[in-house]
């Protein structure tokens, strides 16, 4: 069982693994390349992953702007939408998996499937995988239109993280668990992204149906964590734990304030989440 | 295991009935006989699979959170369809409440400007409400009844598909709300009094470019939080599967009742069937019962805008390229880089940067002939309709009947000796465009003369 795990977990699951090892959920901490400009972006991201006093997220998940974010909320919306209107362009996102892999992290990018089909599957796998990349979360993609995705990821080893809902049916869950690699993306809740006050009561629900059905998978869990206290209460169940509005909050809010490349507030929220998922 | 270079096949129990659709879609109808009165079966001759590809067109690019609801809704609906009671009571309300069948009436006049040809109008401007959307709505808030739920959620960018959702919901006592771009509220003022009085929610839209496309998202966030008691009706055969399939059948009805009045009133099909294509669900239902009559040529007008080398268009099949959007793969308009570009048109309906997947298909084969038409030639056809036989048609439609004119005068110089009939889908009536055709030629409102006075 275990070496079924290790042979699908690629680079992004050996970070959750490692986090495990340590007796403690992973971290993973979204942020879009562009926003507020593209050399601030790359510092947010560099950021997230800490420093040697403090530590940051384990996992950096890098989100490419897209004109249609079907699955996205206002937060996250408004930073896509202005980085577009500044100009970030597709290929940013190599540079920003450099800045996180020079940071001392690993990277994975989240991305509407329109945007890698237009660049082409197997060329944005290959400059994709030599910036340094780990795999690719895909909002909009699952298993059944995935063909060209398989083999590119395949030859040029890259995750495959297909997200599953509490709608999924159990068959879903089980091909979509095996489809993975790396490990499976758990929306808690039915709606887009956004902060939440309260997680999902979905959520156990969803990872322990996950634990049933696909013992050997790695979970994350995202959709509403907002805090430290939500990190550790969500990192009790699932191994993973995936963090975007509240941290692109803090950009907004530099912005608004004013000082764009103050990235403070930014710091302040993923030290309350890396100390939460370690409580 | 399965191997992990295959796509796991996660739908084959769901989607069997679906299969069995397609199965049933080999039987080539009669050319001769009587039309079917009733939907037809999926994807005649037009190689639609049964998880909704078009070829390389179509699929579902959706989030797994609505997999759930499109299985469920594609089963019901594929239920419903066989479903005796199902068809009777959309029959009935085809005929009771919507006032079909829509005539066939010819336009002899038009088609003095038309070549030899002899044009004919199916017109779909007479149903309830105003354009051929009552027959998409009424089959979809059927099949949201049937599926016990309580709430339907719709797109619309001029309004019309908006209206048309919130009448059908007004009739079967559903919660409806309607997602519209900010753009639009502002310039469509009146539509959004017509939806808020039949009782239904307006929610204006600001992200994005705020029009249609952007609306179109904001309903699937909605959906996707909402799923369990909310059907999104879509207005358009675009989207993820099964709604380009089943907008199609819904709109099949237009060619049924077409081909069957042809052949009574002239005793013949026509030479080819026009329509206009914004996602393209009247040219959809205007092509969908001749698809496999091969001597019937399939034309789809796209919205030129102002000319394709101005990039202000919205002709996603001759002026765009293969991408994705709103859950399938089709010719879009967008950049280098697959964001989607604002498409411009001066009829707010084709104003979309997306078509239909099994249009790109039927381009893509050679099976339907798409060409563009620009504002300034659908506002002449449009001047010219009015005058000369007295119908006032959407500016939409009005791209249709400026194609339709163009290809007569094509034929004419192409084949002199043929005399071609050609059957324009005239999809809606004009009445809401009347403040657009003031602007477009300068009328004040003022009247000629003022007598009476003292």
């Amino acid at each position: 069982m275990s070496d079924v795990r290790a042979r699908n977990a690629g680079r992004s699951g050996q970070v959750y693994l490692r986090a495990k090892a340590e007796g403690r959920a992973a971290l993973v901490g979204y942020l879009p390349v562009g926003y507020p400009d593209v050399p601030t972006s790359l510092d947010a991201l560099r950021a997230l992953c800490g420093d040697g006093d403090h530590p940051g997220v384990d996992l950096v998940e890098v989100g490419l702007p897209y004109s249609d974010p079907m699955m996205d909320g206002p937060v996250i919306q408004r930073a896509g939408t202005t980085a577009l209107a500044r100009g970030v362009r597709t290929r940013d996102v190599f540079a920003a998996v450099e800045a996180v892999a020079s940071a001392g992290g690993t990277a994975v990018a989240m991305t509407y499937w329109a945007l890698v089909d237009r660049y082409g599957v197997d060329a944005f796998a290959r400059d994709f995988a030599n910036a340094g990349g780990a795999g690719l979360i895909t909002p909009d993609l699952t298993p059944d239109e995935a063909e060209e995705w398989f083999v590119a990821s395949e030859e040029h080893d890259l995750d495959r993280i297909f997200l599953v809902a509490p709608s999924s049916t159990d068959e879903r869950i089980i091909a979509t668990t095996a489809a993975c690699r790396g490990w499976v993306y758990a929306t808690a809740v039915m709606g887009v992204t956004g902060a939440r006050q309260q997680t999902s009561s979905a959520a156990p629900a969803l990872v322990e149906r996950l634990r049933r059905l696909a013992p050997d998978t790695l979970v994350g869990v995202g959709l509403g964590v907002s805090d430290g206290e939500q990190a550790r209460e969500v990192g009790t169940f699932a191994d993973g734990v995936i963090v975007g509005s509240a941290l692109v909050k803090t950009l907004l809010a530099a912005e608004d304030a004013g000082n764009p490349a103050d990235l403070a507030g930014l710091r302040s929220v993923v030290a309350d989440l890396a100390a939460g998922v370690r409580s | 295991m399965s191997d992990p270079t295959q796509p796991a096949s996660t739908q084959a129990a769901p989607t069997e009935p679906a299969g069995e659709l397609a199965g049933l879609a080999t039987t080539t109808p009669d050319p001769t006989g009587p039309a079917d009165p009733h939907p037809g079966v999926a994807g005649e001759g037009s190689g639609g699979d049964k998880h909704g590809h078009y070829g390389i067109f179509g699929g579902q690019f959706v989030p797994e959170a609505l997999n759930a609801a499109l299985v469920q809704l594609e089963n019901e609906f594929v239920a419903a369809l066989r479903d005796d009671d199902f068809r009777a009571e959309l029959s009935r309300l085809h005929r009771d409440y919507a006032g079909r069948p829509s005539p066939i009436t010819p336009l002899p006049r038009l088609s003095e400007h038309a070549g030899r040809a002899r044009l004919v109008a199916k017109r779909e401007d007479l149903n309830h409400t105003g354009s051929h959307k009552i027959n998409n709505v009424l089959g979809q808030a059927l099949l949201t009844k049937r599926m016990g739920k309580t709430r339907v959620i719709a797109e619309t960018g001029a309004g019309q598909h908006g209206v048309a959702t919130a009448t059908a919901a007004a009739l079967l006592g559903l919660e409806c709300r309607v997602y519209m771009g900010k753009v639009d509220t502002d310039r469509q003022a009146l539509n959004v009094a017509r939806m808020q009085l039949l009782g239904a929610e307006v929610i204006a839209v600001e992200s994005g470019s705020a029009t249609l496309k952007d609306a179109m998202n904001e309903a699937m966030r909605d959906w996707v939080s909402t799923v369990d008691t909310t059907h999104y009706l879509i207005g358009t055969v675009a989207g993820p599967h099964p709604f380009p399939l089943m907008v199609k059948e819904f709109q099949r009805i237009i060619s049924t009742e077409a081909r069957a009045q042809l052949l009574e009133s002239h005793g013949q099909l026509p030479d080819a069937v026009a329509a206009c294509v914004g996602g393209g669900s009247n040219a959809m239902g205007m092509f969908a019962d001749f698809i496999n009559d091969p001597e019937v040529e399939l034309y789809g007008f796209e919205a030129e805008g102002d000319g394709i080398d101005t990039g202000r268009h919205a002709a996603s099949i001759t002026g765009g390229a293969v991408g994705v959007l709103h859950g399938m793969r089709t010719y879009v308009l967008a950049d280098e880089d697959g964001q989607t570009i604002e498409s411009h048109s001066i009829s707010a309906g084709l104003d979309y940067p997306g078509v239909g997947p099994e249009h790109a298909f039927l381009a893509h084969t050679g099976r339907g002939h798409y060409e563009p038409v620009t504002d300034a030639e659908a506002m002449e056809a449009f001047g010219l309709i009015t005058r000369l036989e007295g119908i006032m048609p959407a500016i939409e439609s009005a791209h249709g009947i400026a194609g339709a004119l163009r290809l007569g005068r094509r034929l004419a110089e192409e084949q002199p000796d043929r005399e071609p009939l050609i059957c324009i889908c005239l999809s809606g009536r004009g009445d809401k465009d009347v403040p657009t055709a003031l602007d477009w030629f300068g009328l004040t409102g003022v009247p000629n003369e003022t007598v009476g006075g003292f």
